[in-house]
């Protein structure tokens, strides 16, 4: 018996919905029997009549309206459909949400679940990563689950957060990524990374989907090279774990970070500006970042395959890392 | 009524008072921002919110509603601390201007974006419905400008399916900014905004204060007894700049003439005292009282500390992960 990565994402709602009666589900199609595009909601409604609520196609007001709820005692947790349309949420998360706290002391309990990233076929709309673009903003936490428990535990946290925390569920993840159970004996707080794999030839960050293909790539490089790395899975973007980001590399002396953001003032140019600013002494070479192409997602797999880092071209970066 | 209508009355009384002195500090270079009044609007904003009761209703002002706000119950001392950076004020000189609010008694902090605000009043309502609270209702205020803006769409669609108990007050002072109607809207009038949203309308001359107060009573007594959203359009013209930095030179001088003598402070003196609901030595005690407190509320907030940038809490977050 398996569980997927949106088995523990329904897990968490349900007994979130369960404990809490200030809880409830706000989104596009995420009612009745539906469930959502995804079915992350899917029996929630007939469970919990009257706390799922379906919403016009109308992203900034969906935000706006959860906003509101909060200010008035509520948490509500909002779907966007795909993370793509979160930037028309963006107005209302960063202006209004985000902002809130600093401009009058309340904190806005707002948590906007998004599927993010790319599939085969997705294209150009239905596949980017946007955490970067979130994350810019002062007032906000993004978290990146990587592991089917990341997604139990961090969503299950991200409601007792009081802030807007917006969550990051990677739609390749979805399905693919399985394990026995969501429970895990001791779940990490948000806020600190975790080492997924040790090792001291190099440190390669990733965080979300790209956390099991650098594991794919430390397979085959150890089979192959004898190079042994460190992967840091990063779980939240914002905060970002910088000391345990530095630990890593002290051991290494080497840094690698995998991103499938756009590389524009994306994730790995902050992790790496960090390193660079804060352990530059700790580098015996210069820190790499891979990262998808500078162009929209396109819509072929072959052509998306070859946008995107993928365990075969991190392969090839850290063995150009390492030859450094 | 006669209540209502001295509630109302005196609020505009104040807010004339309070934009007045606004006006003369900016000028004399007192003031850190802009400076944004409500002459011409002071009618609109006392009526919408006198039928409401802070800590139960929800109220979202919009930028030119003093005279509602001092109709809701805030003290002008909370509109001068925003105003002065005032360290003991509401936003801490954190926010300035009209962008200030108490959300835990029902007024949301307006942002900056036009239209934002809408769906946030709705999500208040839509909470307090889930809370199995009844008998409360929003009043959301907009202006013409803010009708051609996205957000304002998605809101109002939103609130209409939900039918939530909200009365959106759209002032159509004719200018948004220095764009007059004709190049901000194509419908016949912004009346029929409302009714595509499938919302109950009203609409009202914005000057006239008596009418503006019978309306604002019938579409809040609508929402509150479960007729859904409200739609009232209150015609008046902006008898000022947009800020204090703008002398509206667009604004034709024809138009200026015609409302030369519907300043709506001055109708509702008149009609109050017409109806018998208010002697002159009665409205000058008003003036007075006004004057005094607007004066003293000044003086304090400009006499208070502002905030020290040395032991100002810089977190952005309330939360912050342990380390």
């Amino acid at each position: 018996m398996s569980v997927t990565y949106i088995d523990a994402i329904h897990q968490a709602m349900a007994e979130l919905l369960a404990e809490d009666p200030t809880v409830f589900l706000y989104g596009e199609d995420i009612a009745g029997t539906f469930g959502g595009a995804f079915k992350a909601t899917k029996g929630l409604a007939a469970q919990f009549p009257g706390r799922v609520l379906n919403a016009p196609i109308a992203e900034d007001a969906i935000m706006g309206t959860a906003i509101g709820a909060a200010l008035a005692g509520m948490k509500p947790i909002v779907e966007m459909q795909f993370a793509d349309f979160g930037t028309l949420a963006q107005n209302q998360l960063a202006n209004n949400a985000a902002a809130h706290y600093y401009r009058t002391g309340v904190p806005v309990n707002v948590t906007l679940r998004m599927p993010c990233g790319g599939t085969p076929g997705g294209g150009p709309y239905h596949s980017q990563s946007v955490e970067a673009l979130f994350a810019h903003y002062p007032g906000v936490h993004v978290l990146t689950p990587a592991t089917v428990a990341d997604a139990y535990y961090m969503l299950k946290q991200a409601v007792q957060i009081p802030d807007p925390v917006v969550f990051m569920e990677h739609k390749f993840l979805y399905r693919w990524l399985k394990a026995d159970t969501w429970v895990e004996q001791d779940p990490l707080p948000i806020g600190k990374a975790r080492i997924a794999r040790p090792g001291e030839h190099a440190s390669v960050v990733a965080f979300s989907a790209m956390v099991p293909e650098v594991l794919k790539a430390a397979d085959e490089l150890a089979a192959t090279s004898g190079y042994n790395i460190e992967v840091v899975d990063l779980r939240s973007v914002k905060p970002l774990d910088t000391n345990t980001i530095l630990a890593s590399v002290a051991r290494t002396g080497r840094l690698l970070v995998v991103s499938e953001d756009f590389p524009w003032g994306g994730v790995a140019a902050e992790v790496i500006a960090r390193v660079a600013s804060e352990g530059l002494h700790l580098l015996d070479a210069p820190p790499l970042r891979l990262t998808s192409k500078d162009t929209p997602i396109p819509y072929h797999p072959d052509l998306w395959r070859a946008h995107r880092p993928s365990a075969a071209t991190i392969t090839q970066a850290v063995r150009y890392l390492c030859s450094l | 009524m006669q209540s209502a209508a001295l509630k109302a009355y005196r609020a505009m009384v104040m807010a004339r008072a309070f934009d007045t002195k606004l006006s003369a500090l900016y000028k004399a270079g007192k003031i850190f921002g802009g400076v944004f009044l409500g002459r011409g609007h002071e009618a609109i904003g006392a009526c919408e919110a006198t039928f409401l009761t802070k800590g139960k209703d929800v109220y979202n002002p919009f930028i030119r509603e003093q005279a509602g706000r001092c109709a809701w119950g805030s003290p002008v001392l909370d509109s001068a601390r925003c105003y002065f950076g005032s360290r003991e004020g509401i936003m801490r000189g954190r926010d300035g201007n009209v962008h200030w609010g108490v959300p835990q008694e029902g007024v949301p902090a307006p942002i900056s974006h036009l239209g934002a605000m809408l769906s946030v009043v709705a999500g208040m309502l839509l909470a307090k419905r889930m809370q199995g609270i009844t008998d409360c209702v929003g009043v959301a205020c907009i202006g013409d400008g803010t009708t051609s803006v996205g957000a304002t769409h998605e809101a109002c669609n939103m609130i209409a399916v939900e039918k939530l108990p909200i009365v959106i007050v759209v002032t159509n002072n004719q200018f948004a900014y220095s764009t007059p109607n004709a190049q901000e809207f194509a419908c016949g009038s912004l009346t029929e905004r409302g009714k595509g949203y499938g919302m109950t309308t009203h609409e009202c001359d914005g000057t006239d204060f008596l009418q503006t107060l019978e309306t604002m009573r019938l579409a809040t007594e609508n929402a509150r007894k479960g007729l859904g959203p409200q739609w009232v359009v209150a015609n008046t013209l902006r008898m000022c700049g947009h800020g204090e930095h703008d002398d509206a030179t667009y604004i034709p001088q024809e138009l200026k003439d015609r409302f030369a003598d519907r300043d709506p402070l001055a109708v509702a003196r008149r009609q109050m005292l017409q109806q018998g609901w208010l002697t002159e030595e009665e409205a000058d005690r008003i003036d007075t009282e006004c004057a005094d407190e607007v004066q003293r509320s000044v003086a304090q907030a400009q006499r208070e500390a502002t905030p020290d940038p040395a032991t100002e809490d810089w977190s952005a977050t309330s939360w912050k992960p342990s380390r």
